[in-house]
């Protein structure tokens, strides 16, 4: 188990050192600049990794399915925008460095009072009910002016002169590292948590209500505070937010956030503390990416989101850890073959799959846009039969080798955790 | 007064138009063994649950160390020094069995709601977690997530949380259901070895596991004590020996 | 006068319309335990169904086809994909859904196009059905209010009369035991799943030409018909009723009433200045807030009813 634990430390090292240095790898000496785009990513990807792991809080950690929660990051982000005002105005003498930690306190005063209504109940309710504060502050959000801007928003300067380390804040880079250093701050402050009598009864209260009561905890207690803490740090997010884009507008509280956090918490892996940091990496990585490629973004996403819900609920981490024995045991080899085997038809059918949804999709929305479907260079006629039929073949073929390759590789993954099984104990 | 640990006055409970527990009074003195046995159906998960504060009682009163506690919140009743473990095992499946018990333990060593005290770094809390494990005979088994157990040592790790945290009064609700006669033993000694000194309140099935254990005994028929005394006596009881024909003959 | 029972009028149809929604939902949701996030798209597949169909066929066919399609989206749905995920668990079976959401909301644009389909009223049912007041109630949404207590009354036949509907109607409130008697629940489950979706299906039929037939209709309409079903409460289609009007009416009457907080302590003379966040609240009208109402009203009711209005199981 030591082991386990040393390697994992020294993995999640590495990827710090990674985050530090990519903005440097994509130089362009020409200009004496990082490249905006990469940088921008980055950025995002901090921001996103914070409102995966808040939200985890509830769903992994304490099983509580929000629809809400990128209310409290909004609240993180208005609540900042106005300070940066008032800092800007002269009124507010703190130091940029320190603003995230007023919109995490913004986020957790909201999360109180929300947080108090919405775990009076349990499961559906529960989701319900923050259902009904998302709609709520969303349409507020567009209603009250003074606060929220209405549809424009409200905008500000983040150089507002004031900084710990002297810094102005106007490069972009500047406000990647602080970004990156309030995420790893954040990170490190949310798996202390999970090591605290109250991470502890959380997990406990997810697992079994009704054991909680009997080791003497009210688990409606240990629900509401973890709904606050995790508002709190939801409301990080959003103050990091508010100082890079310096404009904060009602999509930072809507459901589509609240969805994106939701996804990228669950694809990385809700039982493991790091799956929501993947998930926030490669789900950026992926929207910023198949995006500019492809506007079935969505699609793409529901239907893996799907798939994960149905054939691996923890997630991608789920998956890797679920590797863990075989190979410490030194097995993995017997699997390299499988999964080549497993691969080519799966690469078949997704294609075939993607295939048929972008050819649907120029038919349409494509059309409307003037814009016509190219592959490798060559233009291809939605129109036209072939395609289709290319596609078409390509995903049932493809399928149908899939599922028998997928078999067999069940049977070979069976045989060796059967190998691997601890001798039956003697009650 | 406070030689009565746990009693019940005129305890009746109606689900709608169904009376289930019928003007049931008990007196359960410090210290004792008492075991409630009775057909399928008598209510006796019924009592358990109103005593534990699941459900709320119809009417009548339930007083625990000489205080009321009908009404209460379950997690309140558990400080005042009651504690169960459930007829369908009820653990943190997903959490390992030290963390099981050590969560078992928190609050009553005075954690409370803490997100600022590091677990690991908790000597005590750790030391006194770890001998109970051994207590238990699960110390090998100590990283493993509790729902992976087999089903006698989730059975024995759940009478351990529900002892952990010092109650005083301890309710198992058929502790040694679906065990193997020699499971059953070790079940009924580790019950013994942990509830000295403690009121122990059991529901059972196994007429064996209560003749052994229990120092009296009180039969529920149809949400009604028919009888309350020492083994002898209900055994001979000819009531007793109608509403539960045969089962006594053991 | 005249604005009070244009109000009613239309407070009663879209209520009606509202109702036809939330009563497949809160079917599924008593029996199954599921919330089927996407109850609302299978409401605008209807919509958009309807108006294909109705291009070749008519509008009439239509309304048969569009919500027996429904039926079997709804069918292939629960027996491919909710049935796997429910040994999964309950959270799971919400995600599930959830993530519909998306694949048919982006299905529906690809299929159709980002743009509003001219679904229109059909001919023959476009004209007044009578006037007052100097206005007239349209002839279609009579018609409307027609097929909705149509399916009311059918629906009440199927539960109450035969003996599918009181196996349903068992496992509403009993779903365990209605098992443990043997019933094919599984069957009963895919049953009741399609079954909601061909009222969606039907709702969408209906209502497509009422609103707009685009794209964003799912995520307008969604959140009310949640709203409304746990309003109304679990296991109880009456409280489902009385929520879909209740609703329904709420919508209708708020844009017209002019009001708003200030206005009513106005007459104890007190007076507001300046322009700030607390003035803005105490001003604005509620014609404004109206589409806060039904979100406010639904978290009063959670926290303080949680079983809804007439509902007969905890959720």
């Amino acid at each position: 188990m030591k082991k386990g634990r040393s390697v994992q430390a020294w993995i999640w090292i590495a990827a710090l050192v990674v985050a530090i240095a990519m903005p440097w790898v994509f130089y362009n000496y020409h200009t004496g600049r990082q490249s905006g785009f990469v940088v921008s990513m980055l950025s995002q990807m901090g921001m996103m990794t914070i409102l995966a792991l808040s939200y985890n809080m509830l769903l992994g950690q304490a099983g509580l399915f929000s629809l809400c929660h990128a209310t409290f990051f909004g609240i993180g982000g208005y609540a900042t925008i106005h300070f940066l005002n008032f800092a800007g105005d002269g009124a507010l003498p703190l130091p940029l460095e320190l603003f995230p930690l007023l919109a995490g306190l913004a986020g957790c005063a909201l999360a109180l009072v929300f947080g108090y209504m919405a775990t009076k109940q349990r499961a559906t309710a529960f989701a319900m009910i923050t259902l009904g504060i998302g709609e709520l502050m969303t349409t507020a959000a567009l209603m009250f002016h003074h606060f929220f801007g209405g549809e424009g928003g409200v905008n500000s300067n983040r150089m507002i002169g004031h900084s710990l380390f002297g810094f102005k804040y106007g490069p972009s880079i500047q406000v990647y590292y602080l970004i990156l250093a309030w995420t790893v701050i954040s990170a490190l402050l949310m798996l202390y948590l999970t090591r605290t009598p109250l991470g502890r009864m959380a997990n406990a209260s997810r697992d079994n209500f009704e054991r909680v009561q009997f080791v003497g905890y009210d688990p409606r207690m240990v629900r509401f505070l973890q709904f606050a803490l995790s508002g709190f740090f939801a409301g990080v997010g959003g103050g990091l937010y508010a100082i890079t884009y310096e404009i904060v507008t009602f999509d930072a509280l809507a459901a589509p956030l609240s969805a994106n956090a939701l996804l990228m918490a669950y694809i990385g892996g809700t039982s493991a503390f790091g799956g929501p940091i993947l998930g926030a990496i490669l789900i950026t990585l992926l929207q910023s990416g198949v995006s500019l490629m492809s506007n079935s973004w969505l699609v793409y996403v529901g239907v893996l989101f799907i798939t994960m819900v149905i054939f691996a609920p923890n997630g991608l981490m789920g998956l890797i850890a679920a590797h863990g024995p075989i190979v410490s045991a030194g097995r993995f080899g017997r699997l390299l073959v499988p999964y080549a085997r497993v691969l080519v038809p799966g690469l078949i059918m997704v294609l075939g799959f993607v295939g048929l949804v972008e050819l649907a999709s120029f038919l349409t929305i494509g059309a409307a846009q003037g814009k016509t479907l190219v592959l490798f260079g060559k233009p291809i006629d939605e129109h036209a039969a072939l395609p289709w039929l290319s596609a078409g073949l390509c995903l049932i073929a493809g399928g149908f080798w899939f599922s028998l390759e997928a078999r067999a590789f069940r049977k070979v993954w069976d045989a060796i955790m059967t190998e691997l099984k601890p001798g039956r104990s003697v009650a | 007064m406070t030689e009565t640990a746990l009693s019940l006055r005129n305890v009746s409970k109606a689900f709608g138009n169904m009376q289930i527990i019928r003007s049931v009074t008990l007196d359960i003195k410090k210290g004792e063994r008492h075991a409630i046995i009775g057909p399928n159906g008598a209510g006796k998960t019924t009592l358990f649950n109103l005593i534990s504060g699941r459900f709320r009682l119809s009417s009548g009163e339930i007083l625990l160390n000489g205080a009321r506690v009908d009404g209460m919140p379950p997690h309140k009743i558990n400080r005042m020094g009651l504690s169960r473990s459930f007829q369908i095992t009820s653990i943190f499946h997903r959490l390992s069995v030290f963390e099981n018990l050590r969560c078992a333990l928190l609050w009553s060593l005075g954690y409370r709601y803490s997100f600022w005290t590091p677990l690991w770094r908790q000597r005590e809390l750790n030391a006194t977690t770890n001998s109970m494990l051994d207590e238990l005979g699960l110390g090998s088994r100590r990283d493993t997530p509790a729902g992976l157990l087999s089903y006698a040592d989730q059975r024995a790790l759940e009478i351990g949380m529900t002892i952990a945290g010092g109650a005083s009064v301890i309710l198992l609700d058929e502790p040694t259901a679906g065990m193997s006669n020699t499971e059953t033993d070790n079940a009924v000694e580790l019950i013994r070895r942990v509830s000295t000194g403690k009121t122990l309140v059991m529901v059972e099935h196994d007429m064996k596991v209560v003749f052994d254990l229990a120092d009296v005994i009180t039969v529920l028929v149809y949400g009604q004590v028919i009888a309350s005394g020492p083994p002898a006596a209900v055994r001979a009881n000819p009531a007793v020996q109608e509403a539960y024909l045969g089962a006594l003959a053991a | 006068m005249e604005i009070v029972l244009v109000s009613l009028l239309n407070g009663l149809v879209y209520g009606m319309l509202l109702f036809m929604l939330a009563s497949g939902l809160t079917l599924i949701f008593s029996m199954m335990g599921v919330l089927n996030f996407a109850h609302a798209s299978i409401y605008m597949i209807g919509a958009y169904l309807a108006f294909t169909v109705s291009q070749y066929v008519g509008f009439f066919p239509a309304l048969i086809v569009a919500p027996l399609l429904c039926g079997l989206l709804g069918a292939a749905i629960e027996i491919w994909g909710l049935r796997r995920v429910h040994a999964n668990g309950h959270i799971a079976e919400l995600l599930f859904t959830f993530g519909l959401v998306f694949i048919i909301g982006r299905s529906v644009q690809m299929a159709w196009g980002m743009l509003p389909m001219p679904y229109r009223i059909p001919q023959i049912l476009d004209f007044p059905l009578f006037t007052f007041y100097g206005q007239y109630f349209p002839a279609y949404r009579g018609f409307m209010l027609l097929v909705s207590a149509g399916m009311l009354f059918a629906t009440w036949l199927l539960l109450k009369k035969t003996r599918v509907g009181l196996i349903i109607q068992a496992s509403l409130t009993h779903p365990q035991m209605a098992s443990a008697l043997g019933h094919n629940v599984p069957m009963v489950f895919t049953l009741v799943f399609a079954g909601g979706c061909v009222l969606a299906g039907l709702a969408g039929v209906i209502g497509g030409n009422y609103q707009t037939t685009e794209p964003g209709m799912a995520d307008s309409m969604g959140p009310i018909v949640f709203v409304v079903v746990v309003f109304g409460g679990l296991g109880s289609l009456m409280g489902c009723f009385i929520a879909s009007i209740l609703m329904g009416m709420i919508q209708s009457f708020a844009v017209v009433i002019n009001v708003s907080l200030f206005d009513l302590i106005k007459p104890l003379g007190v007076t507001l200045s300046g322009d700030n966040l607390f003035t803005e609240f105490m001003t604005v009208p509620v014609a404004r807030i109206g589409a806060l109402l039904p979100f406010a009203l639904m978290i009063l009711m959670l926290l303080f009813r949680p079983r809804g209005l007439m509902g007969t199981r905890d959720t």
